[in-house]
């Protein structure tokens, strides 16, 4: 782990803490969603849908509604029916309709799992074989399961009465939600001009952010018509613009309170039992919980959308990449929101090619609706993107990295999207992986009990979303300082706020203590996602944190009885520039303070920052006979700009490539043609173990950002665009063929040998 | 003269160059410029007199949050594009 | 008298050294009953099948799943969880260890990897690498990577 900084820059910054929230984690003691009780809470069920594509001709709820112990049963019915508006960008997209109908189905289902009917009752049991007792008379349809199949002109349409954007076109009767197009330059023309032109498609299957944590939800709806809701969510906020849609009431009448949460990568964006809880509370009058189990979260919650990716790079004789083309193609699942737009975006994100041209389509299927899945859209295209530029390698035998530092995006490129590229790291990264021990180390192709190995490099990249965050300071009579703010912490992030209002005040880390509180006591924060927590919080923790020494000089002077312009602070003590005897620390300034509580309170709504370039290294090691891959050694290198907390940059960097790596080798939604998930369960869906991987060493480079004061730049998502084409790449040095679908499992491995 | 660029998209649907030349000095006032120019462009960008939730406006490189009342002083680029999630 | 008119169960068990009587449903699992019943909620539910370990607790010194035995299995057993790790003199050196670490992210499987891996500590003070993410197989982490779950789990065993 090699941090550039020097070490006396900050004082907090770059220190490793522990974490406030650690020993409530470490005990037992922290609260996630499923934990908390309430006084005279009862306990809900959903119905879901057994087909994956069918309409709903009635629902039968008079058994369930009169079984001993049941409270209350629900369909859509007690549901208003929403418009088509359209949400917006952020992590929701679609419409309020459709926000609203995937919580609970209305006429029709399109997906194994979709909720149609709920109850409540009073212990978990009852609620579960309440729900046996609805009647749902279904007309069963054929479903579609990937894009192919849905894209055929033949496919049975998902949403008949959906208009369907192709390039601005309106279309009827489509399952492609949407097409769209982005140019740069003149590629057709471009093409033309090259010595080599390398094309290559690749498939991936649907798989899911996996996070331990099942969905929860625990609701009070009021007498005042007020929802109190209870969650693990990545965005207090938005989980109350979604809830208060659904239920069609003000936002101001829902208060979220987050739980801690065990897990997310973005798939704690969207709502699912919240707004059912809510509904049953209602009927029952009673606090309502709801859990999801393990087999509804696959079957049922937002994976990561699969689908086919072409990729075509020409480039001169010297290897100077001249034109690029891309067609991308992913599953929506049930409901629009591919993330094509991000695939786009991120497609020829770590080249400067003068001319590209990038075709997308946003593809409705019988699958889940697809929720961001850590980078969304960005580990898809990397996969193909990484995979021609290895074998333009190949054929012009070009060192893997000198290649990509001579088409190296950096400042001023021009990104396929449009705008051109601020201040970014990749050069630095790709020279750090050249300068790297793994890259230096000698790898044997074969080892001494027979299995070949092989090793592979790869870059990816994703932004940061900016957007509104809001901090709230308090200064206590102990000199320590209370810090509030609405990021749900997923990964150690209250601490890295916390550490940088620290590192304003000049005191050390503990004395900020920070909370992660409701809807209701701070100003609007938007989702822990996006790789924007430790950029945009952690900027409002810096702005409030330099408010809170304003106040607190401005008062000191009027103790003091001078003028404020001669105060000094400096690391948590005040002192006069004219006299040497003027002295207290924050605790004497806080017990001699007759000026009323101090206080601090910042906004910020920020724009998106550029974000971190991660390159992956990758030694695996395949055993011809049985085809089992295992990884032998993996590094990753990424710029982070200004790592606060250098543990839990290091975390992000080793969980993003864990997921990256289970993307590579296992882990797919294994469909029956009637579109049910055969593998819902953790033992088939198979997710790395411990004993699947050797210790995953990281860089840490930093080239600040232009975009926070302290240079951070969000690292969250990048680390599992790399791992997916970093394999393929190290499977091909090893066996030589690419395996080009994922999972890159046994016994395509083992088929593909024998093949040759 | 800022350059403006709009999606590929809206190019075709209103069969615009790569790049337009455009005039103002806040974005709502561009935005009517372009408007003039290319009848029904506004319709594109803007709902209810702010700029779609669907729009992104880029400016030199920067995303705005302010939206329309934007101001623009010695801009060279503004890109308008679809906003984008992230997870 | 629960829905299927089965009475409930009186076991009379030991958690984290303090013996108690409890109720219980017989078709309840060990892990609901610590949850629901005793009120414990350290104990987490990942999958209720057996695959994520996220339940792990420790009965009479053997590691189970809690989600796979009944609760009326309790009975005479002593069994430890999370909440019993830490003691009036401080943490348990496996719970230090993992804050200094930071071998946790979201936490949600920190508890079943404490209680396993304490028990690989209290037979085996010095274990390797290998054996410590052989012994920690059965417990799944999503955040993590398992890299510095393993780092902490070797510190406290120094």
């Amino acid at each position: 782990m090699v941090s550039k900084a020097k070490k006396s820059d900050y004082k907090v910054i770059g220190t490793r803490p522990i974490r406030h929230d650690g020993y409530d984690k470490v005990t037992g003691r922290a609260q996630y969603g499923a934990d908390i009780k309430l006084p005279g809470m009862i306990y809900g069920a959903v119905l879901r849908s057994p087909h994956a594509h069918a309409k709903i001709k009635n629902i039968d709820i008079s058994k369930a509604e009169n079984m001993n112990g049941v409270f209350a049963v629900m369909t859509a019915k007690d549901l208003p029916r929403l418009t088509d508006k359209q949400r917006g960008n952020s992590e929701e997209s679609g419409s309020e309709k459709h926000l609203s109908e995937n919580v609970m189905a209305f006429d029709k289902v399109l997906y194994k799992g979709h909720v149609v009917a709920a109850v409540s009752a009073n212990d978990v049991n009852t609620a579960r074989e309440a729900i046996k007792e609805i009647i749902v008379d279904y007309e069963v349809l054929k479903p579609v399961i990937n894009v192919d199949q849905a894209m055929d002109k033949d496919a049975p349409i998902l949403h008949e009465d959906f208009i369907g954007d192709h390039l601005g076109k309106k279309v009827k009767n489509t399952n492609i939600a949407t097409y769209n197009r982005y140019k740069i330059g003149d590629a057709d023309d471009a093409f033309k001009k090259c010595d080599l032109v390398v094309e290559k498609e690749v498939e991936l299957q649907t798989v899911h952010q996996g996070y331990i944590e099942p969905h929860s939800g625990t609701a009070i709806w009021d007498e005042d018509d007020r929802v109190k809701v209870w969650t693990s969510t990545q965005g207090s906020f938005s989980n109350r613009d979604s809830v208060s849609k659904v239920l069609n009431l003000d936002v101001s009448r829902v208060k979220v309170t987050p739980m801690e949460i065990g897990g997310g990568f973005g798939g704690k964006i969207p709502v699912y039992l919240e707004p059912i809880a809510a509904v049953l509370s209602k009927k029952s009058r009673r606090p309502v919980q709801l859990v999801m189990s393990r087999t509804d979260v696959f079957d049922a919650s937002g994976p990561a959308p699969g689908g086919k990716v072409i990729v075509k790079i020409g480039v001169d004789k010297n290897g100077k990449m001249l034109a690029g083309y891309a067609d991308i193609r992913l599953e929506a699942g049930g409901y629009p929101e591919a993330f094509i737009e991000a695939a786009a975006k991120c497609v020829f994100s770590c080249y400067d090619i003068p001319s590209m041209d990038i075709e997308a389509y946003d593809v409705l299927v019988n699958k889940p609706s697809s929720a961001p899945y850590r980078a969304p859209g960005s580990p898809q295209v990397a996969f193909a993107t990484e995979t021609v530029v290895d074998e333009i390698c190949k054929k012009l035998d070009m060192d893997l990295i000198d290649f990509r530092l001579l088409n190296v995006a950096e400042k001023g490129t021009r990104t396929a999207l449009g705008p051109k590229y601020r201040k970014i790291g990749l050069k630095e990264v790709l020279e750090a992986a050249k300068k790297s021990d793994h890259w230096n180390s000698k790898l044997e192709k074969k080892s001494v009990n027979g299995k070949v190995r092989g090793r592979g490099i790869a870059s990816g990249y994703w932004f940061n979303i900016g957007e509104k965050s809001a901090v709230n300071l308090s200064l206590n009579m102990d000199g320590t300082v209370i810090l509030t703010e609405g990021s749900t912490d997923i990964g150690g992030s209250r601490a890295s706020i916390a550490m940088q209002a620290a590192e304003v005040l000049g005191i050390n880390a503990e004395s900020v203590r920070p909370s992660v509180v409701d809807t209701d006591s701070i100003g609007h924060t938007d989702v822990t996602g996006g790789s924007r927590t430790t950029y945009a919080t952690g900027y409002a923790a810096y702005k409030a944190a330099h408010m809170l020494i304003d106040e607190i000089t401005s008062k000191a002077a009027k103790i003091w009885d001078i003028s404020e312009g001669d105060i000094i602070y400096k690391d948590g003590i005040l002192s006069s520039r004219t006299d040497s005897e003027l002295n207290m620390t924050l605790r004497e300034f806080a017990d001699r303070n007759p000026f009323g509580p101090v206080v601090s309170s910042a906004s910020v709504d920020l724009e998106e920052a550029a974000g971190g370039f991660g390159t992956h290294i990758v030694d695996l090691e395949i055993d011809p006979e049985t085809g089992k891959t295992d990884v032998i050694r993996y590094t990753v290198l990424q710029d982070v700009g200004k790592a606060i907390h250098p543990s839990y940059v290091e975390g992000q960097l080793q969980g993003g490539a864990t997921q990256g790596i289970g993307w590579a080798l296992n882990e797919e939604y294994f469909m029956s043609d009637d579109g049910k998930m055969l593998n819902s369960s953790y033992l088939d869906y198979r997710m790395p173990i411990a004993l699947d991987l050797p210790m995953i060493e990281t860089v840490l480079v930093e080239v600040p950002s232009e975009d926070h004061p302290f240079g951070v730049r969000g690292v969250g998502e990048t680390p599992i665009c790399p791992p997916v084409p970093a394999i393929s790449n190290a499977v091909n040095d090893a066996i030589g063929t690419r395996i080009l679908s994922t999972p890159i499992k046994a016994s395509k491995i083992l088929n593909t040998l024998k093949s040759m | 003269m800022i350059k403006v660029f709009l999606p590929y998209k809206t190019r075709k649907l209103f069969d615009l160059p790569v790049e337009i030349d455009a005039e103002g000095n806040n974005l709502r006032n561009l935005i009517e410029f372009l408007d003039i120019k290319y009848p029904g462009l506004k319709q594109e960008l803007v709902d209810d007199e702010k700029l779609k939730p669907t729009i992104s406006a880029v400016i030199d490189g920067r995303t705005t949050r302010l939206g329309l009342i934007q101001k623009l002083d010695k801009v060279s680029e503004i890109h308008f594009l679809p906003s984008i999630a992230g997870g | 008298m629960s829905e299927n008119n089965v009475r409930k169960v009186a076991i009379n068990t030991t958690i984290n050294g303090q013996e108690m009587d409890i109720l219980v449903d017989p078709y309840v699992s060990l892990l609901e009953t610590l949850r629901e019943v005793v009120g414990m909620t350290g104990t987490k539910e990942g999958c209720n099948d057996g695959n994520c370990g996220a339940c792990t607790i420790n009965i009479d010194g053997r590691i189970v799943d809690s989600c796979l035995v009944l609760g009326v299995e309790a009975e005479g057993k002593n069994i430890e969880t999370v909440e019993g790790m830490a003691t009036p003199e401080g943490l348990h050196p496996l719970q230090q260890a993992f804050l200094e670490e930071a071998a946790l992210q979201c936490g949600i499987c920190t508890p079943g990897f404490l209680v396993s891996a304490k028990a690989l500590l209290d037979n085996e003070p010095k274990p390797s690498e290998e054996r410590i993410r052989h012994w920690l197989a059965g417990n799944l982490c999503r955040c993590t990577g398992y890299d510095k779950i393993v780092k902490a789990v070797k510190k406290a065993s120094d």
